[in-house]
C-alpha cells in the first residue's frame, strides 16, 4: 500500500483527506504512483503533470523521506520505505514568496 | 417574481450573487474553489441550472467545473485541450517562431441552444468546444490555422481567446476576439474563419491598418440586431454595421477611449456602456473616478454615470469581461474591479450601488436573468 499526501488545493479537489492509499501493480514509481493515483482520482489528471508530456508541471515538487524526488527520471523506483508504507509519497505546491 | 444571478469570477475563487428582481437586497455565496484563479463563470441560456466555470493557478494548472443547480454544488469534468494535430508556431515576443502552447481557457460561452455545447476561448490563441457538458474537449483548428496566425504574436496579457459572440438569428456566425490578433468571423460555425478588423487603426503595430496585429479587448452586439457590433480596443471605441466587415470610431466625447469591457442595455440596441480607463499604461480611471461611460445614441454621444461611484481617490481597472447586463426592465447593469468591488444598477445606469466590496480582484461578472 502505497501512502500519497497531496496539497491542500488538490485534496478539497479529490475530495480526500491529508492521506490517500494506493494499490501500485508492479514497481513502485513516480510514474506507476501517479497512475494509481489518477485512476483512483481522474479529476487529478492534468493537474500534477501535463496531460500530453506527462511531465510534472513546473510548480509541482515531489518529497519523499526528507528528499527531493522532483527531477528524479519518472521510472526511477521510489525509496524503499515509500514502497512499504513506512513514509508518504508527498505532492507539494512550491512555494510562493512575495 | 423574476430574479438574477450574477456570477462573479476572481484572483481568489468565485462568489455567487443573488436577488430578487427588485435588485436591492443581495445574498452571497462563496467563496468557491477559493485561491484558484476564476478566470471565468457563465451560465448556458438554455437551462439557467447549468452553469460553467474556468478554474485555474499556476502550480495545478487548468479545471473546468459544471454546476447543475445554479452554483450551488459543482463538479469537475473534462481539462484536457490538446490543440489538434501539430500546433505550429504563431511569433513570440522575440520574433522569433514560437510552438503553440496551452495556459489557460479565459472565456467559456455557451451555446444559446443546447446546455451541454460550450465554446471556450484559451491561449495560446484557440477555440475549442464541448458537446457533451464539458467531459471532452476539441479544438476548432480552422481559427489556429489560418494564413495569417503564424504572424501572430501575444500582448503583455498573453495571446488569448477571451471573446466568443453568436449570431442568434445564424447558428453558422461566431465573431471571436484575440488579444493581440484582432477579431475574426466564421460563417460555417467555426471551420473557416477570416479577419475582420478593416477600419481598425491601431498605433502600436507597424502598419496601423494591417489585416492582423490589432488588440481587441471586447465585442458586443444586442441580439435583435446581429449585424451591429460594438468593440473596445486598446484604444478607440468602434462600431460596424455590417457584421464586422468594415469599423468606425464611435469614441466621440469619451474622456480616454482606452478600457476593456464593452455591452449593450437588454432592450435598447443603441445604447452601450463603457468605463474610460486613463491609458495602456496607466489602468485605473482618469482623475481617479470610477465613471461609466453610456451612449443612447450607438457611440459618439456619452454620458458619464457616476451616482453611486466613487468620484476620488480611485484607482481600480475593470476588466474585458467584467461586466454585463440583465433582461429585467429597467435593465439592470453590472461591472467588477480590480479593487473586488462588484457594482449593480438597477436603473440602466443611473445609480449605483455596491453589491460587494471587498472580494478579492474580480476578472469575470456575467449574469443570469431567472425566470
Amino acid at each position: 500500500m502505497i501512502r500519497v499526501v497531496l496539497p491542500a488545493h488538490l485534496r478539497k479537489l479529490a475530495r480526500v483527506d491529508r492521506e490517500v492509499t494506493l494499490d501500485v501493480a508492479g514497481p513502485v514509481t513516480q510514474r506507476s504512483v501517479l497512475d494509481a493515483l489518477e485512476a483512483s482520482y481522474p479529476m487529478l489528471c492534468g493537474t500534477i503533470r501535463d496531460h500530453v508530456t506527462q511531465r510534472r508541471r513546473a510548480f509541482v515538487r515531489f518529497f519523499a523521506c526528507e528528499e527531493d524526488l522532483s527531477n528524479e527520471p519518472p521510472d526511477a523506483l521510489l525509496p524503499e520505505a515509500v514502497t512499504t508504507g513506512a513514509e508518504p509519497f508527498l505532492v507539494v505546491g512550491a512555494m510562493a514568496g512575495g | 417574481m423574476s430574479g438574477v444571478r450574477v456570477l462573479v469570477g476572481t484572483r481568489k475563487g468565485a462568489f455567487v450573487l443573488e436577488s430578487d428582481g427588485k435588485r436591492d437586497r443581495w445574498d452571497v455565496t462563496g467563496p468557491h474553489f477559493g485561491g484558484w484563479e476564476m478566470y471565468h463563470l457563465k451560465g448556458s441560456p438554455a437551462d439557467p441550472d447549468r452553469v460553467y466555470a474556468s478554474q485555474g493557478t499556476s502550480w495545478f494548472g487548468q479545471l473546468i467545473q459544471r454546476s447543475n443547480d445554479g452554483g450551488k454544488t459543482w463538479e469537475p469534468v473534462g481539462n484536457k485541450f490538446v490543440y489538434d494535430g501539430v500546433p505550429g508556431t504563431h511569433l513570440w515576443y522575440d520574433g522569433t517562431p514560437h510552438p503553440w502552447e496551452f495556459a489557460r481557457v479565459w472565456h467559456l460561452e455557451p451555446s444559446l441552444t443546447d446546455p451541454d455545447t460550450v465554446h471556450a476561448g484559451v491561449e495560446d490563441a484557440a477555440l475549442f468546444r464541448t458537446t457533451d457538458g464539458g467531459q471532452t474537449w476539441h479544438e476548432l483548428p480552422g481559427l489556429r490555422c489560418h494564413e495569417s496566425a503564424s504572424s501572430w504574436q501575444p500582448g503583455a496579457g498573453g495571446m488569448c481567446l477571451h471573446t466568443i459572440v453568436f449570431d442568434p438569428r445564424d447558428p453558422n456566425r461566431i465573431v471571436i476576439a484575440i488579444s493581440s490578433a484582432g477579431a475574426f468571423r466564421s460563417d460555417d460555425a467555426g471551420k473557416t474563419w477570416r479577419p475582420i478588423n478593416r477600419g481598425l487603426r491601431s498605433e502600436q503595430i507597424p502598419n496601423p491598418t494591417a489585416e492582423v496585429g490589432h488588440c481587441v479587448h471586447r465585442i458586443a452586439m444586442h441580439p435583435s440586431r446581429p449585424g451591429v457590433l460594438f468593440m473596445q480596443k486598446h484604444w478607440d471605441v468602434m462600431r460596424s454595421d455590417d457584421g464586422g466587415a468594415s469599423w468606425q470610431e464611435v469614441s466621440g466625447n469619451l474622456p480616454s477611449d482606452f478600457g476593456f469591457p464593452i455591452d449593450v442595455h437588454a432592450h435598447e440596441p443603441e445604447t452601450i456602456y463603457v468605463v474610460p480607463i486613463k491609458s495602456d499604461s496607466e489602468h485605473y480611471p482618469p482623475e481617479g473616478k470610477l465613471r461609466v461611460y453610456r451612449s443612447r445614441t450607438g457611440g459618439n454621444d456619452w454620458e458619464a454615470l457616476t451616482k453611486g461611484l466613487p468620484q476620488r481617490d480611485c484607482y481600480v481597472n475593470v476588466l474585458r469581461d467584467a461586466m454585463a447586463v440583465d433582461s429585467l426592465d429597467p435593465c439592470g447593469v453590472y461591472f467588477g474591479t480590480t479593487g473586488g468591488q462588484v457594482y449593480g444598477s438597477a436603473s440602466a445606469g443611473d445609480t449605483w450601488a455596491p453589491i460587494v466590496r471587498d472580494l478579492p480582484a474580480v476578472l469575470s461578472v456575467e449574469v443570469q436573468t431567472l425566470p
